[in-house]
C-alpha cells in the first residue's frame, strides 16, 4: 500500500554548541504508511520531529516534503502545506473550549480576517466558520470527545486532553501528522482507543503518520516500518521484525537478553 | 452553562453571542432603559455614563491586547491621546466630526501598528519597556508638535454634529457615545468567535503550538496592537468632542495605568468587564468621595483625626481595590457578574 515518498530527511545534523542532537540522519516516510522512531531517553527522536514541524532548523542536511525542500521554511508555512503535529508534553490553548481548540486547527483553511471576522453577518465570515464547525464536529465524532466540546482544554484529565490535542492536529487536514509519544502516561484501556484512533486516521482518513512511542508492542502491532535512533545516530530501520531481530537494537534499546525483548 | 431542556439544533443557534432568548431579552431591556437615562438622570450622572462609555472603549482595545493577546502595554493613555489630537484636527482641517472620530481611530491603528512592531521579537518585561517607551515618545510629541497638539496651549474642538443637529449637551452626545460603544462592544465580541479572535488566543496561551498550526505570530501580535489602538483612538476621540478641549497634560502614565487597572478589575479576557472595569474606575471614586463627605466632620473623622487627609482616599482605594482584586478575584468582575447569573439561575437551590 506504501507509495512514493512523502518526508524525506537526508543527511540531518543538528548541533546546539557542543552537543549533537543529531548526526547524518536520513530516512524517508512513504505515503500511507504508519512510521515510527524509537530509541533510548535523548537519543534525538523528539528533535528529529521538531526539525520536521519546524521547531529547530537542521545544523546541516536537507528536509523535503513532497519534493519541496522545506529545511529553511518558516514554522506557521508548514500547516497549509499539510504537516501537522502532536506534542509530547500537553501542548492545548489551556483557556479556550475543546471546541475552539479545534477550530484553531481550521485557521490555514478559512479565509476571513479580523475585518471581516468582526463584521460576522457581513463578508461571508458566519457561512465560513458554520462550514468549519461542521468539519470540526466530525472530527469531534470520530475521536469521541462531544462530552466535552465546551469544556476548557485546561480542565480536561490527561487522556482525554491527549485526545483533543490530536483532535486539533487532524482538524488541520494534514497529509502527514506527526505525534510525539501520543500514548505516553496513558493506562492500557486509553492506548488502545490511541491506537484504533492512529489506525483509522491511517487507513480510512488516509493519513500517513510518523509516531515516536515508547510502548513497543503498540509501536511493533501499529507501524509498517520502524527506524531507531540511538545517541543522535539511525542504527536501524526496517519493519518492525527486521528491527527487532537487529542486535544493534537489541543492545541499544531492548537490552542483551531476547526474554525481555519479547 | 445552559439552562434545562435548551437544546441546540443547529451549528449557528450555537455561536451566538447570547446564548438563550432571556438573555437577548433582558439585552435590549438593559439597552431600552440605558436610552431613557438622559430623561431620567441629571447632567452629572449623564456625564459619568458617558466617561464610562468612552473609557470602556478604550479599555475594551487594551484588554484585546492584554488579556486576549497576552501582550503588555503602558502606553495605551498616549493612544488615548493621539486619537482625542488627531480627532480634533481632523475636526480643524474641517472634516466633519462624525467621520473625524473612525478617522482617528484609524490613524492611531497606524501609529499602534508602528509601535507595535516589537512586539513581534520582544515578550514580556522586554515588551512591556518597549511600550513605556512609546508613551513618552508619543507625550513628548504632543508636547512639541504644535502643528498637531497645539503645543502646551491645548487644542480646542468643536461638538459632534449630524445633519446640522448639535449633540452639544450630555442629554445628546450620551446617544453618541452608546451608539459607539455598542458598535465597537459587538465588533469584539464578533472578533472573539472568528479566526482571527482565536488566533489571538491561541498566541497567548501556547504560542509555540499556535505556530504550528499555521498561525503567524509576528502578525497576529503586530495586529493586535493595532485593534488596541484603534479602540484607544475611537475612546479618545470621544472624549475629545465631550470635554472639547485636549491637552497634552491628561495623557499621561498614570492614566496609562488606570486603563491596566480597568482591565484587571473588569477581567481580563472579557468583552464585556472591560465595561465593568471603566465603570468601576469611573463611579468608585464618586463613592469614596460622597463617604468622605459623609465623614467629614463626623465622629470618625474627630477620633482619627482624617481632616485634609480625607481627599487621599480617592488615591488609596484606588489602589487598595487593585490588590484586593488581584487577590481576591483574579477574573475581576465579569467573573463575579458570571457567579451571581448563575446563582440566580439555580435560586433558592444552590445546584
Amino acid at each position: 500500500m506504501p507509495g512514493d515518498p512523502i518526508l524525506e530527511a537526508e543527511g540531518v545534523s543538528l548541533r546546539f554548541g557542543g552537543v549533537r542532537a543529531l548526526t547524518d540522519v536520513s530516512f524517508a516516510v512513504r505515503a500511507g504508511e504508519v512510521f515510527s522512531i524509537i530509541g533510548p531517553n535523548g537519543a534525538g527522536k523528539t528533535s528529529m520531529v521538531n526539525c520536521v514541524s519546524g521547531r529547530y532548523r537542521p545544523t546541516e542536511g536537507r528536509i523535503r516534503f513532497e519534493g519541496q525542500d522545506i529545511t529553511r521554511l518558516p514554522t506557521n508555512r508548514r500547516a497549509a502545506l499539510g504537516l501537522g503535529r502532536t506534542f509530547q508534553n500537553l501542548a492545548l490553548f489551556g483557556h479556550m473550549s475543546v471546541l475552539d481548540n479545534i477550530m484553531v486547527g481550521r485557521h490555514h483553511l478559512m479565509g476571513a480576517g479580523f475585518l471581516r471576522g468582526m463584521v460576522h453577518w457581513i463578508g461571508g465570515a458566519r457561512q465560513e466558520e458554520l462550514r468549519h464547525r461542521a468539519a470540526v464536529e466530525e472530527i469531534i465524532d470520530f475521536l469521541e470527545i462531544q462530552h466535552v466540546r465546551k469544556a476548557p482544554a485546561g480542565t480536561l484529565s490527561y487522556g482525554l486532553r491527549k485526545r483533543v490535542e490530536l483532535a486539533r492536529a487532524v482538524a488541520l487536514r494534514p497529509k502527514l501528522i506527526l505525534l510525539d509519544e501520543p500514548m505516553a502516561g496513558m493506562n492500557l484501556e486509553e492506548k488502545e482507543d490511541m491506537a484504533r484512533f492512529i489506525l483509522d486516521l491511517n487507513q480510512e482518513w488516509g493519513m500517513t503518520v510518523l509516531m515516536i512511542e515508547h510502548d513497543m508492542g503498540v509501536v511493533m502491532d501499529i507501524s509498517h516500518r520502524v527506524m531507531v535512533l540511538d545517541f543522535g545516530r539511525r542504527i536501524a530501520e526496517g519493519s518492525p521484525d527486521e528491527v527487532m531481530a537487529d542486535p544493534h537494537v537489541k543492545k541499544a534499546y531492548l537490552g542483551e537478553l531476547d526474554d525481555e525483548a519479547a | 452553562m445552559n439552562p434545562c431542556g435548551d437544546f441546540r439544533t443547529s451549528y449557528a443557534a450555537d455561536m451566538t453571542i447570547f446564548p438563550t432568548r432571556n438573555s437577548r431579552l433582558a439585552l435590549f431591556a438593559g439597552l431600552l432603559v440605558l436610552c431613557c437615562a438622559p430623561l431620567v438622570f441629571g447632567r452629572y450622572e449623564l456625564s459619568l455614563l458617558i466617561q464610562i462609555g468612552f473609557l470602556g472603549i478604550a479599555a475594551l482595545g487594551l484588554n484585546i491586547l492584554v488579556g486576549f493577546t497576552g501582550q503588555i502595554s503602558i502606553g495605551h493613555a498616549a493612544f488615548f491621546g493621539f486619537g482625542a489630537f488627531s480627532s480634533a484636527g481632523f475636526a480643524g482641517m474641517g472634516v466633519p466630526v462624525a467621520l473625524a472620530i473612525p478617522l482617528a481611530g484609524l490613524v492611531t491603528a497606524v501609529v499602534g501598528l508602528f509601535f507595535g512592531l516589537p512586539a513581534a521579537r520582544l515578550k514580556g518585561l522586554y515588551l512591556a519597556i518597549a511600550t513605556l517607551a512609546a508613551q513618552f515618545i508619543l507625550e513628548d510629541f504632543f508636547a512639541r508638535a504644535r502643528w498637531f497638539s497645539g503645543g502646551v496651549a491645548g487644542r480646542v474642538t468643536e461638538n459632534f454634529t449630524l445633519f446640522g443637529f448639535r449633540f452639544d449637551r450630555e442629554e445628546t452626545y450620551f446617544y453618541v457615545v452608546l451608539a459607539w460603544v455598542i458598535i465597537m462592544f459587538v465588533m469584539a465580541a464578533n472578533l472573539m468567535r472568528s479566526r482571527d479572535g482565536r488566533a489571538l488566543i491561541a498566541v497567548r496561551d501556547h504560542y509555540l503550538s499556535a505556530e504550528v498550526m499555521g498561525i503567524n505570530l509576528a502578525y497576529y501580535r503586530t495586529l493586535s496592537f493595532g485593534i488596541a489602538s484603534f479602540y484607544a483612538g475611537i475612546g479618545g476621540a470621544l472624549y475629545a468632542h465631550y470635554i472639547l478641549f485636549v491637552s497634552v497634560e491628561a495623557f499621561n502614565i498614570l492614566f496609562s495605568i488606570q486603563f491596566l487597572a480597568m482591565v484587571i478589575i473588569g477581567g481580563l479576557g472579557s468583552v464585556m468587564g472591560s465595561l465593568m472595569g471603566a465603570a468601576f474606575m469611573v463611579l468608585m471614586p464618586e463613592m469614596v468621595q460622597s463617604a468622605a463627605q459623609a465623614l467629614q466632620g463626623g465622629a470618625i473623622d474627630r477620633a482619627l483625626n482624617l481632616g485634609n487627609s480625607l481627599n487621599f482616599l480617592r488615591e488609596m482605594a484606588i489602589g487598595a481595590a487593585i490588590i484586593l482584586f488581584l487577590i481576591f478575584e483574579p477574573d475581576g468582575l465579569a467573573r463575579r457578574w458570571r457567579l451571581i447569573k448563575a446563582y440566580w439561575k439555580l435560586y433558592p437551590y444552590s445546584h
